[in-house]
């Protein structure tokens, strides 16, 4: 099998006959798709099928075990982890990584405000709601002023106040420009330049 | 530059949680009953205190070494903060360099002053004083690399404390053997070689740590 490669870095996303195998299985193979800026992919198919992995891959976590990927050099990932110190205050936990990305303090109250969190950056991390919480990543995400967002089911847990919220900052991303590949389960309010389906590889097998 | 500003950024916040949840006092507590405990057992005969008792304080900041090796890797690879750092393009090298360096600084400077202060209750002063303090001064970055090596050796396995307890020890006696051995007469050969065998431990921990972390994300 060919090594994959993930190197190199371009204002576009592009993968061609993408593979990955994860616990020696095959998750997905000859995968192929390209997002231009300004452009959103949306990413569907039942649990287990490598929606994760796909994100994780394109983040720069997984090597690719075939095929080719190029992405953006500044990539934001928003998975299913907080990344925020529990115990600082929202502001301060989000200053860390502001810092990190030499962001001003200005741009932590920006995002703040985004993510419909304003009025919590006093409160320590580890009070926050589910909900509360998946709006303390996506703060964390529109922080890193990255190209590509990589969002894996941002949604979860928003009410339909935030994930109209989280529709307008999408789309405020795209019309700057920005990249966005996300994976969910829960409509996200945006239109889509591209849909991949991922498929279990034993019925794609099966269809050939 | 930037990268450089980075890198202290990330140590900084490293350094100032570990302050700041106590994980840096454990191992002096731990560090000071333990020397406390000795006189008790052994009597207070001064000749003896004298004699052992630069050993054992050294036997104590081996085993004080144990005590934060459940909290240096583990946490960040849980909630995040590792990928998160990955996806930013660090490598996992850079980071286990700057997880050393932070856990020394949490760890050395607070262990020194605490075999200062162990060394009133066995009597040790003077050369022998200055030599346990170079001792340790030149042991603890090997002392913290190990224990960076050790803890993202054994991340994500169940009951990783016990065993990092037992790799760390074997590995650490080299350190032991030069670091009590530099007490005795003849002691400045047994601190340079307690020189290397640190810088050898420091050179190669963040390349063993960083190939340990990266093939946990495989």
């Amino acid at each position: 099998m060919n090594e994959g490669q993930s190197t190199g870095s371009s204002n576009r996303l592009f993968a061609e006959a993408l593979g990955c195998v994860r616990g020696g299985r095959i998750l997905f193979r000859g995968l192929g798709f390209a997002l231009e800026p300004g452009q959103a992919g949306l990413l569907t198919g039942p649990n287990g099928v490598g929606k994760s992995s796909l994100l994780r891959l394109v983040a720069g976590l997984l090597q690719p075990s075939a095929g080719i990927c190029t992405a953006p050099e500044t990539k934001a990932l928003c998975d299913d982890r907080l990344a925020l110190d529990e115990h600082l205050p929202l502001e301060q936990a989000l200053g860390f990584w502001a810092r990190l990305d030499g962001q001003s303090e200005a741009a932590v109250s920006a995002a703040m405000a985004r993510a419909g969190l304003g009025h919590l950056a006093e409160v320590p991390v580890r009070y926050f709601s589910t909900g509360q919480r998946q709006r303390a990543r996506l703060a964390r995400t529109y922080l890193a002023a990255a190209t590509l967002w990589l969002l894996d089911e941002p949604a979860n847990g928003l009410d339909s106040d935030s994930v109209a919220q989280l529709g307008s900052a999408l789309q405020a991303h795209l019309d700057g420009g920005g990249i966005i590949l996300a994976a969910s389960h829960i409509p996200l309010p945006i239109a889509f330049d591209l849909s991949l389906q991922l498929q279990p590889l034993e019925e794609l097998e099966a269809c050939l | 530059m930037f990268v450089i500003r980075a890198i202290a950024t990330i140590i900084w916040r490293d350094v100032r949680q570990s302050y700041a949840s106590g994980g840096t006092w454990l191992p002096v507590i731990f560090y000071l009953s333990a020397a406390t405990l000795f006189p008790f057992a052994v009597g207070p005969d001064r000749d003896l205190l004298l004699q052992t008792g630069g050993g054992i304080l050294w036997i104590a900041a081996l085993l004080a070494t144990l005590l934060p090796l459940d909290r240096l890797v583990q946490p960040d690879l849980e909630n995040g903060f590792h990928d998160q750092l990955i996806a930013r393009g660090f490598s996992d090298e850079i980071l286990a360099a700057a997880r050393l360096v932070s856990h020394w600084l949490s760890f050395g400077p607070p262990l020194l002053f605490a075999a200062f202060l162990a060394s009133g209750l066995m009597g040790l002063e003077g050369a022998a004083l200055g030599t346990l303090l170079a001792s340790l001064a030149i042991a603890t970055p090997a002392l913290a690399g190990l224990a960076v090596m050790i803890a993202a050796l054994t991340a994500g396995l169940k009951g990783a404390g016990a065993l990092g307890g037992l790799l760390l020890v074997p590995l650490a006696i080299p350190l032991l053997i030069f670091g009590a051995g530099s007490l005795s007469a003849q002691g400045s050969s047994a601190l340079m070689f307690l020189a290397a065998i640190s810088l050898l431990l420091v050179a190669i921990t963040p390349f063993a740590a960083g190939a340990a972390l990266s093939a946990l994300r495989e």
